[in-house]
């Protein structure tokens, strides 16, 4: 009998290609998706009269730089961004490597369109050089980040060199509250256990909450690992996952789809399988949250105030509460429901999915925003389908702008940013100083909490809206 | 890459936890190439104020840790995006070792790929080394990768662990991509034997 396994485990063991006697394994690599931030790396294989190896396993969309007013390359006004791009294309056309281009539907948010094109499969490792991969990791496969040099050496390798990660075991038990998302949870999660609380180890969240979500929920929370420290985050695929999957262009037919059914299925957790760390938590206390720092873990239920920094654990701590607060602006038990805001941005790989819009439209009919805001869908597939839903009738009656696909003001690549000393309710990832522009301060929460900060003008709980 | 050689410099003290790398490197300047060079760069927002005029109390600018080529950091340095422009900006300032109770995962395995050492050491290790370069700023460091050795301010000697093959990389100058390149018929053969079970790829 095998030692009893975790999906991680699993996934690892499968696709060692050789161990180093210092422990550091060549892992195998499913998928690599490459982005417009990608160029310095495919110029390093160039540097080596390399070619990519494998431009079957090897996908491209461009997201950080483009423009969300319009899908002419022209429409990129700076120069510089529009090389980006530029340099994409030519790299994937001189390289054999599909590009989901400007001109292409399915051209979005790199983390959204892979699970949307059903690149993004149970089992599989999937790197990209850009921290939140883990994303993918909601579909049950080992996805993460990878620096410029590393997406240099899966171009010419498709293979890595890593040392394996702990195991950790987020449980969620529980139902969630009307109103209260996945965002919320995974926000709740990071205010648990800290900024660095995964770091070292890969996430499994598991748990009846989780086991709820859809798809959709669940890329969400595998998105913000990062944020925790973890480089990857993952759930077990189940019936969701199999729902999801099968249908998508890249996803197996036929013959195919059953034969991957069954690998898939050997897939999760052993019962007996153990985990180095361990955290738990219950459903029903999350409420809807919000961040009030410059950093993800500094979250907090919308129904708190700001925190005393005299409370720390420590004194690094303290001051960096108290440098964080002078940034933001924010005194010590200010309700964080006071908290007016001048602008809001839904969108990013954390939250612009088709979902996501429909449950901020839900907020935004009827209603009008009170500030400039704006609606980035993931995909051009995703904003398809939200037009052919009316979404973006309801966003535009409500005051809403409504954009072309792109990172957009999740980190401001494409100019896309928050004036200085502006306060900006953000479905994003990141509060980090200066992260959506230089001086801009940042609160992050899920896409029905945006749409009550624009209706409102403040940090609002969307409870009170709903009649709840 | 450069072999790493021995150093014996000046150690500029950051304690400040969860510096991300957007702080490092702010986004706005991601789209340059290597080769134009990132030292200029480094921390620029908290280096510089809004007119672009050095902020005079922000650690490297301040003339007692001028040509500083260890860094002191304090927890989870480098968290936050994958950028290894970071890495990139740090090096060519002339940083050549980072020392942190811990780090970000993906800034610390970026940091090897460049020739830029991340030395993990104890928390009550780095705060004594943090209180005597407070006491005399502008104290030197030394560091052995060859013999795994940190000399602190006051010279007292720290040992520390790292991988061999990373020690012996970041020595010669080597990085992994020639080693790989070099297994092409293992990458091969696990490949026909993994796209046999995994033929719907």
């Amino acid at each position: 009998m095998l030692e009893a396994a975790t999906m991680f485990d699993k996934i690892w063991a499968a696709h060692v290609v050789e161990t180093r006697p210092d422990g550091a394994s060549l892992l195998h690599i499913d998928r690599h998706l490459v982005h417009d931030g990608s160029s310095n790396a495919f110029r390093m294989l160039k540097g080596r009269d390399l070619k990519v190896r494998r431009p079957d396993r090897t996908f491209a969309t461009a997201d950080h730089y483009v423009s969300t007013l319009g899908r002419d390359l022209a429409a990129i006004n700076e120069p510089s961004r529009r090389a980006m791009v530029e340099d994409l294309e030519a790299h994937t056309r001189q390289m054999g490597v599909t590009l989901f281009g400007l001109r292409d539907q399915r051209q979005g948010i790199v983390h959204v369109v892979g699970p949307e094109q059903g690149l993004s499969q149970p089992g599989m490792i999937i790197v990209c050089g850009d921290s939140h991969t883990a994303t993918h990791g909601a579909l049950g496969a080992l996805a993460f980040g990878i620096g410029a040099s590393e997406v240099a050496h899966v171009l010419a390798t498709q293979a890595l060199w890593q040392r394996k990660a702990k195991n950790m075991r987020v449980t969620v038990d529980g139902v969630l509250a009307p109103g209260v998302h996945a965002k919320d949870v995974i926000l709740a999660i990071i205010a648990k256990i800290g900024a660095g609380g995964g770091t070292g180890h890969v996430i499994e969240y598991a748990g009846s909450t989780i086991r709820a979500l859809s798809i959709e929920g669940r890329l969400t929370l595998c998105n913000m690992s990062i944020e925790a420290g973890a480089r990857a985050g993952m759930v077990a695929p189940d019936d969701a996952t199999y729902h999801y999957l099968h249908g998508r262009p890249y996803a197996p037919k036929g013959a195919d789809w059953d034969k991957a059914l069954a690998r898939w299925r050997t897939l999760p957790s052993d019962q007996e399988a153990l985990f180095d760390r361990e955290a738990q938590l219950d459903a029903g206390e999350i409420t809807p949250m919000v961040t009030w720092g410059t950093s993800p873990a500094a979250a907090a239920p919308i129904t708190g105030v700001v925190p005393e920094p005299a409370a720390a654990a420590d004194a690094s701590d303290r001051d960096a509460m108290q440098q964080a607060l002078a940034y933001m602006g924010l005194r010590p038990g200010q309700p964080l429901s006071e908290i007016a805001i001048n602008r809001v941005f839904i969108g990013s790989c954390t939250n612009s999915r088709i979902e996501d819009l429909r449950a901020a439209a839900k907020v935004a009919a009827g209603r009008r925003s009170v500030v400039p805001a704006m609606v980035v869908p993931g995909s051009g597939l995703v904003k398809a389908q939200a037009e052919a839903e009316g979404l973006d009738l309801i966003f535009r009656r409500a005051g809403f702008e409504w954009r072309q696909p792109g990172c957009s003001m999740c980190v401001g690549m494409n100019g896309d940013l928050v004036a200085p000393g502006d306060r900006c309710a953000s479905t994003s990832n990141r509060n980090f100083v200066g992260r959506q522009g230089k001086g801009a301060r940042t609160h992050l929460l899920s896409p029905t909490m945006a749409v009550a900060a624009a209706v409102t003008g403040k940090l609002t709980d969307v409870r009170q809206l709903m009649g709840a | 890459m450069e072999p790493f050689k021995p150093l014996d410099a000046v150690a500029a003290p950051l304690p400040l936890v969860n510096v991300d790398t957007d702080q490092i490197i702010p986004a706005r300047f991601l789209w340059r190439k290597r080769a134009e060079g990132w030292g200029h760069l480094l921390f620029h927002d908290l280096r510089f104020d809004d007119a672009g005029s050095p902020r005079p109390q922000f650690v490297l600018n301040r003339p007692e840790f001028a040509g500083a080529r260890i860094l002191l950091a304090d927890r989870n340095f480098g968290c936050g995006s994958s950028r290894e422009t970071a890495v990139w900006a740090l090096y060519d300032y002339g940083i050549r070792c980072v020392l942190a109770p811990s780090f970000g995962d993906i800034f610390f395995n970026n940091c090897f790929q460049n020739g830029l050492l991340p030395l993990q050491l104890p928390a009550p290790t780095l705060e004594a080394m943090l209180s005597a370069l407070q006491a005399a700023p502008g104290s030197r460091m030394g560091v052995d990768l060859e013999q795994q050795c940190v000399s602190g301010p006051d010279g007292e000697p720290h040992a520390f662990e790292i991988d061999p093959f990373r020690k012996q990389c970041l020595l010669a100058g080597n990085d992994e991509v020639a080693a790989t390149l070099g297994l092409e018929r293992k990458l091969e053969a696990f490949e026909r034997a993994y796209e046999a079970k995994v033929s719907w790829l």
